[in-house]
């Protein structure tokens, strides 16, 4: 007998620990779900670790407004078939009551915005863990991450007051105002997500395969065409195959040129590609350390 | 690729001996780099006036590292080959971060050690291997760096390796390996290399794709700390109570007789339940749910062992313990919460033996200030027993972290003895 599980495999025992850890150890948890594919890997292992419970805390959803149609349907199939509690925290509402300013112009996104709907979100739900779907492998500023990430009573991030995690013990211990965000797939890298994914058979919203979509090239990135972003005159709309590799909000997530309209077709994708999802992000090519300074002020 | 393996490693070294380079080799020669961030350090390397694209910019994190040039926390980095999928706990290595390197070493099945074969065994080599060997790293690889700059030299090399080897004959360390390589060139790191034709070994890659690590869990002694109590209060799973965690050693089978600590009672494993569905073994690092025979009240906290084969249960625990926080040292006679496995218990500090020397190993028995970085051998008394293995036996069980009741900050980590 061979006692040794394959890495999927150990990946998946170890997020679902730091569920399991989650909800033992905080009051009041909820789960971000953006509606990309690491949010459903995330609310995917939540059940599995609850199972046969159901999950033992609400999906937040912070809506910028200015999303695919497709990740909204896709949400709510998904809480109606897991039975979980939806929260939707509305960006537009923000704005509305003026705790926050529209950007302006070509590049405007709602992205940053987001902060600030979070941070709202958070306080009035009093939520003290919010878990998140973040991997290390992401960007460089997440290298360096916690899975139990220990936020101020203002929800900020200080890179050099973050607590040694040793073996599988985690201090979730905090003071009154103070809130942790848990990543459980810290360890996941891109290939590692879509494999699991393949070998679950999880099902994924359509944004992800190929499918025929007016876009048009902004920057070397070729973004959606879309009500939600003002076009430069030279800016010509085409339509071609293209998919997702990232989902968040209409503005800033790129598209790729691609065939992959399986599964396995993606992972053959992921696995000879040479540029790093975020690489489509358009947020993050603000500067070469907009992730970092994004994290420092509360941004997951 | 679906059935590749899990190995994690750190690498110790100092700013200078080419542990980012030998990650960003790692990374780039395994085709792990994308384009967009290769782009970025050509793009750095340039401006900073360097003549070679610098692999090292490759595991530089943070702004603030960046602009003084050194690494302040341990990183983790991922790679895959076809065989296994690694991940890297890359740690600093001055003198004030053992920390770091504690940290990273913790969860490590292999640790890199870097030697700059112009300089030889130093002292932070000798620091870190005692570290391995503390935190009982299963593999330790020394891998002799910068071979290039001592012409390729067999004489080096061996001399290294011998002097090395016999100073290392006093610690605890399970299997030793030792490879010359040239980071900055490549040599043995992922391709054989004709420069160094007298070296008869394997490249460090194959050494990582190859080495043993399924007895780096324990599987003998069945340890399964209960982390929480699944009760659905549904139609359907009316009365079903499930413990679920993580198995921390042993081999559980379904209808295995257990005990239940800390009352001692016994039971049966009546199913191991899991999300697809009931399984008939489960072996660490596996999460799963056991469901017993009897109706019992057992808790988060509470571990279920096998009959005949218990962990130490004891108020007094003594440990080999590292302290991480700045700004306060060890208290003697000082209280602070134990996190073990899933007990979160009350501490105090009974007493403190001996401060270890982590350059020489001595046993400083008068200055038991213990500060940060410091390593000491500590006798804690605590509020409840703890179910503990010595660490020897099990890295989980036989692991605690202290946390300040002030701060709540985890000020220090320990291995049971």
């Amino acid at each position: 007998m061979n006692y040794q599980l394959n890495h999927l495999k150990e990946l998946e025992s170890e997020s679902i620990f730091i569920m399991r850890e989650v909800a033992a150890q905080f009051e009041n948890p909820v789960l971000m779900f953006s509606g990309g594919k690491d949010s459903i890997l995330m609310v995917y292992l939540a059940q599995k670790a609850f199972f046969p419970a159901k999950i033992p805390f609400p999906l937040l959803h912070i809506d910028t407004g200015h999303n695919f149609d497709e990740t909204i349907e896709y949400r709510d199939n998904l809480v109606k078939k897991t039975g979980a509690r939806l929260i939707v925290g509305s960006v537009q509402e923000a704005i509305d009551k003026g705790l926050v300013t529209e950007e302006k112009g070509y590049s405007a996104s709602r992205n940053g915005l987001q902060t600030t709907a979070l941070l709202t979100a958070l306080e009035e739900g009093k939520y003290d863990a919010a878990l998140g779907g973040a991997r290390r492998d992401e960007e460089k500023a997440r290298a360096k991450e916690r899975f139990f990430s220990h936020r101020d009573e203002f929800g900020q991030w200080d890179p050099k007051n973050q607590r040694p995690e040793l073996w599988n013990l985690f201090n979730g211990k905090k003071a009154m105002g103070e809130h942790f965000r848990v990543f459980p797939i810290s360890n996941w890298t891109e290939l590692d997500v879509w494999q699991y994914l393949a070998m679950e058979e999880v099902e994924l919203p359509s944004l992800y395969f190929a499918h025929k979509r007016k876009v048009f090239e902004r920057d070397g990135i070729l973004l959606a065409d879309s009500p939600h972003i003002q076009k430069k005159p030279t800016e010509v709309v085409k339509e071609m195959m293209v998919r997702c590799r990232t989902i968040g909000d209409v503005t800033c997530t790129g598209v790729w040129p691609s065939k992959a309209d399986s599964v396995e077709k993606i992972i053959e994708e992921v696995a000879t590609t040479r540029m790093t999802e975020r690489g489509g992000r358009t947020d993050d090519k603000r500067s070469e350390t907009s992730m970092e300074d994004r994290k420092k002020q509360g941004y997951f | 690729m679906e059935n590749s393996e899990l190995l994690r490693f750190t690498t110790a070294g100092s700013v200078d001996d080419g542990k980012s380079t030998l990650i960003g080799r790692l990374l780039y020669d395994s085709k792990s780099i994308f384009q967009d961030q290769m782009e970025a350090i050509e793009a750095t390397s340039l401006r900073r006036g360097e003549s070679e694209v610098n692999l090292a910019l490759l595991t530089d994190g943070l702004k603030s590292e960046r602009e003084q040039g050194i690494t302040i926390d341990v990183a983790y980095r991922y790679f895959a080959t076809p065989r296994r999928k690694f991940i890297i706990a890359d740690t600093p290595g001055h003198i004030q971060y053992t920390r770091n390197m504690v940290t990273g070493a913790s969860t490590a099945n292999v640790a890199l050690i870097l030697i700059d074969a112009r300089h030889g065994v130093v002292e932070q080599t000798r620091r870190h291997s005692i570290i391995a060997s503390l935190l009982q790293i299963p593999h330790l690889v020394i891998c002799v760096n910068k071979m290039d700059l001592v012409d390729y030299s067999e004489e080096v090399y061996e001399n290294i390796k011998e002097e090395f080897s016999s100073w290392a004959s006093k610690l605890d360390i399970k299997d030793m390996h030792f490879v010359p390589i040239s980071a900055l060139h490549g040599d043995y790191v992922v391709e054989e290399s004709e420069n160094m034709s007298w070296y008869k070994g394997s490249t460090l890659m194959y050494y990582l794709e190859n080495v043993h690590i399924g007895s780096d869990h324990n599987h003998i002694d069945c340890r399964f700390p209960v982390q929480y109590v699944i009760r659905p209060y549904s139609d359907e799973y009316h009365d079903y109570r499930g413990y679920a965690g993580r198995i921390a050693g042993g081999v559980f089978k379904k209808g295995d007789k257990v005990r239940l600590l800390p009352s001692g009672f016994t039971s049966k494993i009546k199913k191991i339940d899991t999300y697809d569905g009931e399984v008939e073994t489960a072996y660490a690092p596996m999460s799963v749910t056991l469901l017993l025979e009897n109706d019992l009240d057992l808790s988060r906290g509470d571990m279920i062992v096998r009959e005949n084969n218990s962990p130490d249960v004891d108020q007094d625990v003594e440990v080999m313990l590292c302290w991480f926080d700045e700004s306060k040292n060890l208290q003697a006679r000082g209280k602070y919460t134990v996190l073990h496995t899933t007990q979160d218990v009350r501490c105090i500090v009974k007493e403190i033996r001996y401060k270890l020397d982590i350059n020489t190993l001595h046993r400083n028995q008068e200055d038991l200030d213990i500060g940060i970085n410091d390593i000491a051998r500590v006798v804690l008394r605590t509020t409840k027993p703890l179910f503990t293995d010595p660490y020897r036996q099990n890295r989980i069980t036989g692991s605690i972290i202290l946390v300040d009741e002030g701060t709540n900050r985890t000020v220090a980590a320990g291995m049971v003895i």
